[in-house]
């Protein structure tokens, strides 16, 4: 039983924190430069983000051991992943828009943004490599989507102050965002080793 | 024998997810107002959120439930007005079509130049120095920013005054030198026969007196004049309603330092006295 919390805990920090999807991994920028004007926003999109990361990698998890292996077809996993993906993401939508008419609001343009975005296929391909079970996989899954909310929220943070600082003209808007980025992900190379 | 597998499985994974999709999309479908889809296809579909509101769907909604009017799409303009009123039955009346109005007439001569400015020639970088060449704290530069924003090639300057000449039959009133002039002296009007105080200075009359011949010296003779009441003076300046105003001229005539100017339909500047 020890073992086993500390194969998860060991899943958490290092999915979260070690190996960040995006300030170790670099995965995903894109949203993560778009969406990080606000921290409000940021918090949505990693709420919609950990929604369809966790829900894909169940499904592809399934896909993956159930036909894919069985069948010997490996090497269709990308296209198979990717049309999991995005008929997740309408799926989803569909059934906030109808149900959660709020949420779905809320979420906007963020749901669709996710339908390809290479930070989700990551993670269902990663899952499957590291030959996770499906539970850990779950694990997984959310810590990922948990580093990446954390990330987001941290640039925003930052972002938002940022507007009120003095910055030189040549580096307004993007290159000063892209220099915080850096200095983010500088700051978590000091969790590399944690984990062994 | 092997290019069959993954063909039928890709093929039977994809019509699975499309059947489910569209099994879901029918029994989940949320009805909506047919009305907005009609004014959001007349629309322009930029997405841009000029018009306030979150996109053209946005805007749409908000038409459509009464809360915008259809004449909110600046992009759209008179086309778009005039489509979406008869679409909601609507009068669309007649698009006010603006137009940029410099106000200063303190060019060469007629405003005091304090000092040589040897600078960058462009208005923002004088603007910044603590001090300004022209004695006026508010009048035009005359270093032509204004001229080079303009992708109309409506503004000029003036070889004797140094004063942007605005042209009516080329500016289309997109408000670009509005927002590059860093004195704020450039605003949009509407595009018909006015009358107008040139001046935006908020300094006492002595010292306009001093600065610029056609200033605004705030005797607020216009404001006695006026048979309308239209003129009235407000937070340090003269403002003229346009709404009261009947173009009678009394104001231009009486103005003691001719900084009220009247402005036509065409051309920018109709009369100036003096």
């Amino acid at each position: 039983m020890s073992t086993e919390f500390l194969t998860i805990f060991k899943i958490i920090v290092s999915a979260a924190f070690v190996d960040n999807i995006i300030l170790a991994r670099y995965i995903g920028l894109c949203p993560y430069i778009g969406m990080s004007s606000s921290v409000a926003n940021s918090i949505g999109m990693g709420m919609a983000v950990t929604f369809v990361m966790v829900l894909a990698s169940i499904v592809t998890w399934i896909l993956w051991n159930y036909v894919l292996v069985p069948f010997g077809l490996e090497y269709l996993r990308i296209m198979v992943f990717i049309l999991v993906i995005a008929t997740l993401v309408q799926l989803v939508e569909i059934l906030l828009k109808k149900n959660v008419p709020n949420l779905y609001r809320a979420m906007g343009i963020y749901l669709p943004l996710i339908t390809t975005n290479c930070a989700i296929l990551a993670v269902t391909f990663l899952g499957v490599d590291y030959g996770y079970p499906l539970f850990q996989v779950v694990i997984y899954s959310i810590s990922v989507a948990l580093g990446f909310t954390v990330a987001l929220i941290l640039l925003a943070g930052i972002r938002e102050r940022l507007r009120l600082a003095k910055v030189p003209n040549f580096w307004q808007g993007y290159p000063i965002v892209f220099i915080a980025t850096c200095l983010l992900a500088i700051a978590f190379l000091g969790f590399k080793g944690l984990v062994k | 024998m092997n290019i069959f597998l993954p063909t039928i499985l890709v093929g039977t994974l994809g019509l699975a997810f499309g059947l489910m999709l569209a099994f879901f999309a029918k029994k989940f479908a949320v009805p909506t107002n047919p009305l907005v889809q009609e004014i959001e296809r007349l629309l322009p579909g930029a997405n841009c959120g000029a018009c306030g509101f979150p996109g053209c769907s946005g805007l749409a909604e908000k038409i459509a439930s009464g809360e915008a009017s259809p004449n909110a799409c600046p992009v759209g303009g008179p086309r778009v007005w005039a489509e979406l009123s008869r679409l909601l039955g609507q009068e669309s009346g007649s698009w006010e079509a603006k137009r940029a109005l410099l106000l200063c007439q303190g060019g060469e001569g007629i405003a005091q130049t304090v000092a040589e400015y040897e600078g960058v020639a462009d208005c923002k970088a004088a603007h910044l120095l603590p001090a300004s060449f022209k004695g006026c704290r508010f009048g035009c530069l005359g270093l032509g920013n204004c001229v080079k924003v303009c992708p109309f090639g409506a503004i000029h300057l003036d070889t004797e005054s140094h004063l942007p000449v605005i042209d009516w039959e080329k500016c289309t009133g997109c408000g670009k030198c509005v927002a590059e002039c860093p004195r704020n002296i450039i605003t949009l009007v509407p595009k018909r026969e006015q009358v107008t105080v040139a001046c935006v200075s908020l300094d006492p009359g002595k010292e306009v007196r001093k600065l610029c011949s056609r200033g605004c010296i705030k005797c607020q003779l216009c404001v006695r004049t006026c048979p309308e009441g239209a003129i009235t003076f407000e937070n340090g300046r003269i403002v003229i309603s346009r709404e009261k105003c009947t173009l009678c001229g009394l104001c231009v005539e009486k103005c003691p330092t001719h900084c009220i100017i009247r402005v036509g339909e065409k051309l920018a500047l109709l009369e100036v006295k003096g």
